[in-house]
């Protein structure tokens, strides 16, 4: 945050920075420059060239890769530098913390041995010393227990606290500067909040500049000073953090913006950008985004337009003073599609009941041996969970990983007697089913995966994979000729597109696939498993919005499950939260975002980063400690009790209730579609 | 997007929906060279094996007195051997038997193999502890020494009967792999997909399961046919499986190997078309593979620009 104006040399100068694979580039043309204690993010889509200039500065690129231009620290030059003066500088002057910590530590070596390498290559410690410092760094960064956690492989933490310790060894040797490639991209929104806090104070500690790559415009905005937009390898945008949000002139920085899912707005449709992020190799002249660029006109296509601007505010684009000064809203510069209303208007106490879950609880043994297996335990997946689904509306399942969401799913889908509890779809008890009975069920629920390349047979045609659930259903050869076309036209495909295979399609448009074969068979009730979490926003934007219009058209009932609030609050009509396998808090989508009762409710919505600066800087976060405990334990009374920060307030009297009573699931107050599984809710 | 859903809601006047995956893996396999090239080796094969007969008047069996151990000539195409008998009618008769024998071992050994592999890594379970069993239990078994001794017992039943019993002892391997290479596909997402539309269990091993390890399926399989053939020869040198005065390019083979170096003709026109037949036949395994795998390049048809949505 302190921008250190007396040193206004800059700490780090990238120019013209460019790298290619063999043929390919990666990186055409960066301009960077990095201030002492300053935080760039630098933001954009999946293969932009976010790591590869990260990792560029660094020096760490593979043999195959050529690096052109200049990277200065100091005024030195850092390209064409051999590796030994590298070396030197990289973990002293600049140090990393990567994506997956888990490559980043070595797996057979214990993490405090690996820190105090760290430290002993750079300062002339002895080992005890070394240790010590060691011990200190992981305190720092909030490990508990430090001296143990010396002792620990990196396998053994969990993933937030590997993400920690890679911090702790990043600031071992107070570097001046920390690069950090998508902290926190494989984290839930709880343990990334944690670690972002972790970052700041080391930041604040070592008083090093920070650049934060992130393709999340929440993380970026709510850390950030400075923020370099990237697209096709190139920078197309930077600015300070509050005007780029507030006064972007580049059209993909607006898109950008509008393609996020926002929790503190309702749910109008989404700015999806059209097409697909520009594919490196075959760029044509001119603008690399004019093919999506609804503002494109002739001259964007002669010459690639330079990044220029005042007052720090550079965008490479023909028509950013424009921009600048017209500053319109994303949805008047991009086609927005229309939401057409709602095929069901009753009130939902008349409408029919799709799906009803109560009490559903999955145990899975601990097996231990290779031949003669023992049960040694139980994983409590899923243990107690309620669900409730009417016909045409959304119902966002929202937990952090291992929560038992999928499991969840998974019990549904079987559409067998569950472990105990009931499930009731379409009005039918899952438990009372008979083989044929289950197989007619089927063709009314069907799933769409989160991974669309995964969850579609690669060898299969995609004309195959969508008449596939139509054939299972044993419909008729004329239906199914018939139905294909129509179904990928539907999802927005044209029905040439059968004859390809899945390889030969982008990620959005696998998950349309997936999406048209799960319509098929017409189901009432669609069961979507983090179906855009590994989209591109601006890919994403789109899935979304074609979510919804099939929803208003069809009157489907959805059973949206994701980790990403922001998505839920866009999409869903209400919402259910699991924690450790039980649900802890559902009703109306207003109700639960506006009031939640359950403290991990609130802590959860705390934790959501807001792409909107002043915003986040603004609020009061509620962080969560730790991780979530182990679930093959069944603890008494309140599973959250260990992280609750309504629990730690109370005195020893009231603390009995949390240890000793579960609590249960309760209406805040009789005919409110509002319940929270907590002795001392809010409100 | 736009206008996507009012697209999508007009009335569709479709053309035929098309073929799906075994048309398009017909075109892909057609386009190939290597498959075209070793068909058309086969096929003449076939042919000369079939047709041969025909077209000399000498029977493979019946001796030329008059000719013992001549060379090729206008009267013996391929020459006689020892006993005077007509090489090309021999080794013809002899082109018959191997390639029915090889193909049919290979066949039969595969499909047992990818069915036993499928069905034990799919199902699990008591289905997969049985299989596996029945796999390790055949394969300790000296299968040499059980076909040796079964073999005498089957002369009534023929080749046939030969065929099944290479066949039988040819599987486990294969199986094996396939088993392990099933049960990570059942974890797939694709395959979980398939199970949650309510495809039955066999279809889905047929569309899913066997597609996706049908590279190592067909790889394995061309390299079973020499296989076959060469444990043909094998048996046949030793008096078991093909016997005289029946037969094959084994026991052709096994006769001429010592006798090479003088008189050649006993060698090597069996020994060539038994080189041509394996060689054609991996061309073929080759262009099936790509043809079934959408990836490869070669086979694709033309890289069609992904439209943006
Ligand atoms: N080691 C490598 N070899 C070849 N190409 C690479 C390599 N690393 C990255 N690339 C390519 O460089 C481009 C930019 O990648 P990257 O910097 O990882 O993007 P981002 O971090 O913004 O998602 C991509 O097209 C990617 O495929
Ligand atoms: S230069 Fe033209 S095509 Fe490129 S972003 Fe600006 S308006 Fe769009
Ligand atoms: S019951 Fe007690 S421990 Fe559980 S969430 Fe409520 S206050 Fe926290
Ligand atoms: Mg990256």
């Amino acid at each position: 945050m302190i921008t250190d104006l007396i040193e206004s040399r800059d700490l780090l100068e990238v120019k013209e920075l460019a790298v290619d694979f063999g043929a390919a580039p990666a990186v055409r043309g960066v301009d960077l420059r990095l201030k002492r204690g300053e935080t760039l993010g630098i933001v954009g889509e999946s293969g932009s060239g976010k790591s590869v200039t990260a990792l560029a500065v660094l020096g760490l690129l593979p043999g195959s890769a050529s690096v052109r231009g200049s990277v200065r620290l100091e005024g030195r030059e850092l390209v064409g530098l051999p590796n030994r003066e590298l070396a030197k500088i990289r973990g002293n002057k600049i140090a990393m913390v990567f994506q997956d910590p888990l490559s980043a530590f070595t797996p057979v070596y214990r993490i405090g041995d690996q820190i105090v390498e760290a430290l002993r290559i750079h300062q002339s410690l002895d080992r005890a010393a070394a240790r010590k410092r060691a011990a200190e760094l992981l305190d720092l960064v909030g490990i508990p227990e430090p001296e143990r956690a010396l002792d620990n492989f990196p396998h053994e933490f969990s993933g937030g606290m590997r993400q920690r310790a890679m911090i702790a060894m990043a600031i071992a040797n107070d570097p001046d500067i920390l690069l950090a490639d998508e902290p926190t991209t494989a984290l839930d929104v709880t343990i990334q909040a944690q670690v972002l806090d972790v970052l700041r104070k080391a930041q604040r500690e070592t008083g090093a500049a920070l650049v934060l790559v992130s393709h999340d415009l929440g993380v970026i905005a709510g850390m950030a000073d400075r923020v370099a937009v990237m697209y096709a390898g190139r920078v197309v945008e930077t600015a300070g953090v509050d005007e780029l949000f507030a006064r972007p002139r580049h059209p993909y920085t607006l898109g950008l913006i509008g393609a996020v899912p926002r929790l503190d707005t309702g749910g109008g449709p989404l700015v999806p950008i059209p097409g697909n992020p520009a594919a490196l190799g075959d760029l044509p002249p001119g603008c690399p985004f004019a093919a999506r660029c609804p503002l494109v006109q002739d001259r964007c296509r002669t010459a690639e337009p330079p990044l220029a601007g005042t007052d720090g505010h550079l965008a490479a684009c023909v028509r950013a003073d424009e921009l600048a000064e017209r500053r319109p809203a994303p949805s008047e510069v991009y086609p927005v599609p229309t939401v057409p209303p709602p095929a069901v208007s009753v009130p939902r106490e008349e409408r029919e009941q799709v799906l009803r879950v109560t009490g559903l609880t999955k145990t899975f043994p601990v097996l231990k041996g290779t031949v003669f297996k023992r049960r040694v335990g139980d994983v409590y997946a899923v243990d107690g969970v309620e669900l409730d689904i009417r016909h045409g509306e959304t119902l966002g399942l929202v937990g952090e990983s291992g929560s038992g969401k999928s499991t969840t799913l998974f019990e549904l889908l079987r559409l067998g007697r569950p472990e105990s509890g009931r499930i009731e779809l379409l009005g039918q008890d899952t438990a009372g089913l008979d083989r044929a009975g289950a197989h007619k069920l089927r063709a009314d629920i069907q799933i769409v995966f989160q991974d669309p390349m995964a969850s579609l047979d690669p060898r299969l045609p995609i004309g195959d994979v969508i008449a596939e659930p139509l054939l299972a259903q044993h419909a008729p050869r004329e239906l199914i000729a018939r139905r294909v076309p129509e179904l990928l036209r539907q999802v927005g495909l044209e029905p040439a597109h059968a004859e390809r295979y899945p390889h030969q399609f982008s990620g959005g448009q696998r998950q349309r696939i997936s999406i048209a074969r799960a319509l098929a068979v017409q189901p009432r009730l669609l069961v979507l498993d983090e179906p855009v979490s590994a989209l591109d926003v601006s890919v994403q934007a789109g899935v979304l919005n074609l979510l919804q219009q099939l929803k208003a058209e069809l009157g489907l009932a959805y059973l949206f499950v994701s980790h990403d609030l922001s998505v839920i609050r866009h999409l869903s009509d209400r919402v259910s939260v699991m924690y450790l396998g039980r649900t802890v808090e559902s009703g109306s989508v207003e109700a639960v975002f506006e009031q939640p009762r359950h403290p991990y409710t609130r802590a959860l919505l705390s934790a959501v980063p807001l792409p909107d600066p002043p915003a986040e800087r603004a609020r009061t976060r509620v962080l969560l400690a730790g991780d979530p405990p182990s679930p093959t334990e069944r603890q008494t009374g309140c599973r959250f009790r260990t992280r609750c920060q309504v629990y730690a307030a109370l005195d020893a009297d009231r603390r009995g209730r949390c240890e000793q009573q579960a609590p249960p699931l309760a209406q805040a107050a009789p005919g409110r579609d509002h319940a929270a599984a907590c002795h001392y809710p809010e409100a | 997007m736009t206008t996507l859903i009012t697209e999508a809601t007009l009335p569709a006047a479709e053309a035929p929906a098309p073929g799906g995956r075994l048309r398009l893996v017909l075109s892909r396999l057609t386009a190939a060279k290597g498959v075209l090239v070793g068909g058309t080796i086969v096929l003449l094969l076939f042919l000369l094996a079939f047709g041969g007969p025909f077209i000399t008047h000498w029977d493979y069996a019946t001796p030329d007195y008059s000719a013992l151990r001549q060379p090729p000539s206008g009267t013996h195409w391929f020459g006689t051997n020892g006993l005077g008998q007509d090489v090309f009618a021999q080794t013809v008769r002899g082109l018959q038997k191997s390639l029915i024998i090889g193909l049919l071992v290979a066949l039969f050994s595969t499909v047992v193999a990818s069915l036993v592999g499928a069905c034990a890594g799919y199902f699990g379970g008591w289905i997969d502890r049985g299989l596996t069993f029945l796999v390790d239990l055949l394969l300790v078994f000296p299968s040499f020494l059980i076909i040796t001794i079964i073999s005498p017992k089957l002369k009534g039943a023929g080749w046939i009967a030969f065929v099944v019993l290479l066949a039988a002892f040819n599987w486990m391997i294969t199986a094996r792999v396939i088993r392990s290479m099933t049960r990570s596909l059942r974890e797939r997402e694709f395959v979980r997909a398939a199970q949650f539309m309510g495809v039955h269990p066999l279809r889905i091993i047929v569309r899913h399961i066997l597609p996706n390890v049908a590279s190592f399926l067909i790889t394995d399989a061309t390299v079973a046919v020499g296989g076959a053939v060469m444990s043909e020869t094998a048996l046949s040198y030793f008096g078991f499986g093909v016997r005289a005065p029946d037969v094959s390019l084994g026991t052709l083979l096994a006769a001429g190997t010592d006798q090479a170096p003088v008189f050649p003709w006993l060698f090597y026109f069996a020994a060539g078309l038994l080189v041509l037949f394996v060689l054609a036949i991996n061309l073929i395994g080759d262009g099936l593979r790509d043809a079934l795998d959408p990836t490869t390049e070669a086979a694709r048809p033309a890289r069609t620009s992904r439209s943006s949505k």
